[in-house]
């Protein structure tokens, strides 16, 4: 054994890799249910992966035969349903796991500094997951999927000058159709997870390298004993491994039981109008997104066409996406986490919570006057959080932060 | 921990009461009180189905020989009873009538039924077999309350006409029923 390991140990670091990153990465000894969700995505990610290559084993990325492909798979293939549906809920736990992991690092202040490009690696992680989910949600070829695509690709229509041309660019026609579906058969397939895959792997070297953050925002490299390791840390294996497993088995009971019980969640996951095949000559009453989607769709909404163009909305739904970007130099507190921070700032990340639940349930609604005019508050809640984040985050009084990690 | 639980309450709270207030009401469905599990009313409805619908409307995602198979019936039966298109046991269940033929009859195609319970719902099409009323401007004499002007004819007239009101609505409910397990025969 130790042969085989010597043997490997001079021509690839095997052992180096295994001590720096799992044996002896010392990680804070205070992580609470937070710091599940962070290896849930991985766990998510490569089951998406998994059931994925099954899944394009039998799917038809042709628009003559993608919708009764996907009901082949549902109904002939073995076990077929089985692949669909932990695909198809796979999607959404991604993006219920991600908000989570994303809301974490705003409660502790993870994306302080020194780790503001593991927030930045972090958030183009997201933007392309979603253009990941945007994709995959077109490939069954239902009515939602076709009228989604054609309301969201449309938006690139409107970019001033270049935006006709941009469209056909994207769609290979005048529409969507068979030409676009081929292409985002490609992009969700190869593409996007190949992009996710190499973020993901450098969203983790960039933690390794300053080590994870705590919920008590202490450093824990400040206070080292005699051997230089850290006095609040412990090794990640087997102690966070070990405790991971425990959220892993937790993840998969819910998890599973959306799977086997309640697959489509009553139009949540699966929209009903989506079991309903594309039809270019029939325009549903109402097109929504997916959830995961809408707060952002909401935004769009929201803002009114000006100068005749539909463009101002598109800049604000990427604008609302884009200014997370910036959130590590927005924050001027001195403190991380939450447990000590000044009550200005609580009280903005409630209302911010609840305008982004709120916009993303406005978008999944049609459009009345009162919901219009919610989706215009709630939006100026939105960027109300970022724009006034350097002054409510000098504001207020914030608590002393103990020198070690609580333990609490 | 503990005024974190109630914050959070507090808001699902009040996110729930305000999200329902806002919720706009749509057409007022019938229960369908379908039970997937029922085979008795499952193998009525398929019956019915066949003998009514099938005609007009394929199940295209749907096998007669899987049909068979869920419902505890035997091939030779399925064949015998159930079988009016197609020519094998494992053929998918097609309508009868021609795309052409429905084109000139009825001005359109009659829609694809195998997955209608997942995308309108059981209460949808429990409640839509019961909507139709005499309407002497549309060209079979109906119309119907929850598809207005539905270019299908009350196929299930000599039904209700000739039956208890109880027994009809068991009929449509056991039609009901099949097209639910069509939809996702997986659950049967």
């Amino acid at each position: 054994m130790d042969n085989n390991k010597n043997w490997i140990d001079q021509r690839f670091p095997l052992t180096k890799v295994w001590n720096e990153h799992l044996a002896e990465y010392y990680t804070p000894r205070n992580f609470n249910f937070w710091y599940f969700f962070g290896s849930l995505a991985m766990l998510v990610l490569v089951m998406q992966i998994v059931t994925g290559i099954f899944l394009t084993m039998h799917f038809k990325p042709d628009s003559a035969s993608a919708f009764a492909s996907v009901e082949y798979i549902m109904r002939d293939v073995n076990w077929g349903w089985l692949i669909r549906y932990l695909h198809s809920t796979g999607a959404s736990a991604f993006f219920i796991v991600i908000y989570l992991h994303m809301y974490r690092g705003l409660l502790y202040g993870s994306y302080k500094s020194p780790r503001e490009l593991i927030w930045i690696l972090g958030m183009i992680l997201y933007i392309a997951l979603m253009a990941e989910a945007f994709m995959g949600y077109v490939l069954p070829w239902g009515q939602m999927s076709y009228w989604g695509a054609q309301v969201i690709i449309s938006l690139f229509g409107s970019v001033p000058v270049i935006g006709p041309d941009l469209l056909v660019w994207i769609l290979g026609d005048y529409a969507v159709g068979d030409p676009a579906l081929n292409r985002f058969f490609s992009l969700h397939v190869i593409a996007l997870p190949l992009i996710l895959v190499i973020l993901v792997f450098l969203h983790i070297v960039a933690l390794h390298t300053v080590g994870s953050n705590n919920p008590d925002g202490v450093e824990i490299k400040k206070n080292k004993d005699k051997d230089g390791i850290p006095k609040d840390g412990i090794p990640f294996h087997p102690y966070y491994s070990v405790k991971d497993i425990v959220g892993v088995v937790v993840f998969l009971m819910i998890f599973s039981a959306v799977v086997f019980f309640a697959p489509a969640m009553n139009g949540y996951f699966l929209e009903h109008a989506n079991f309903i095949e594309a039809n270019p000559l029939k325009t549903p009453d109402h097109i929504a997104p997916l959830w995961y989607l809408t707060p952002f769709y909401s935004v769009l909404r929201a803002i009114p066409p000006m100068f005749s163009s539909q463009f101002p909305g598109v800049v604000g739904m990427f604008a609302a996406l884009l200014i997370l970007l910036a959130l590590p130099w927005l924050d001027r507190s001195k403190v991380k986490s939450i447990r000590y921070r000044s009550a200005p700032y609580k009280y903005a990340l409630g209302i911010f919570v609840i305008s982004f639940v709120y916009l993303g349930y406005l978008g999944m609604q049609p459009v009345t006057p009162t919901n219009a005019l919610l989706a215009r508050v709630f939006t100026v809640l939105y960027f109300g959080f970022f724009i006034l984040m350097p002054w409510f985050t000098s504001i207020g009084k914030t608590k002393e932060v103990p020198e070690r990690v609580t333990g609490k | 921990m503990k005024r974190l639980l109630t914050m959070t309450a507090f808001v699902i709270a009040s996110l729930t009461i305000s999200f329902s207030i806002l919720a706009s009401s749509g057409t007022k469905l019938d229960h369908a009180n379908t039970n997937i599990n029922d085979e008795k009313s499952l193998q009525n409805g398929a019956q019915l189905f066949m003998n009514y619908c099938s005609g007009c409307h394929s199940i295209s995602f749907m096998r007669y020989n899987r049909i068979g198979k869920d419902l505890n019936l035997t091939n030779e039966y399925v064949e015998k009873n159930l079988m009016f298109s197609g020519n094998k046991i494992g053929d998918q269940v097609i309508a009868s009538m021609s795309e052409k033929g429905a084109k000139t009859w009825f001005g359109t195609t009659p829609p694809d039924l195998s997955l209608v319970a997942r995308s309108r719902g059981t209460d949808w099409i429990y409640t839509y077999l019961h909507s139709f009323y005499k309407d002497k401007s549309r060209p079979f004499g109906v119309n119907n309350h929850i598809l207005t002007n539905a270019a299908m004819p009350d196929i299930l007239w000599k039904l209700k006409k000739n039956q208890s009101t109880e027994k009809f609505d068991s009929d449509v409910r056991d039609i009901t029923n099949f097209l639910d397990y069509v939809g996702e025969p997986l659950l049967n």
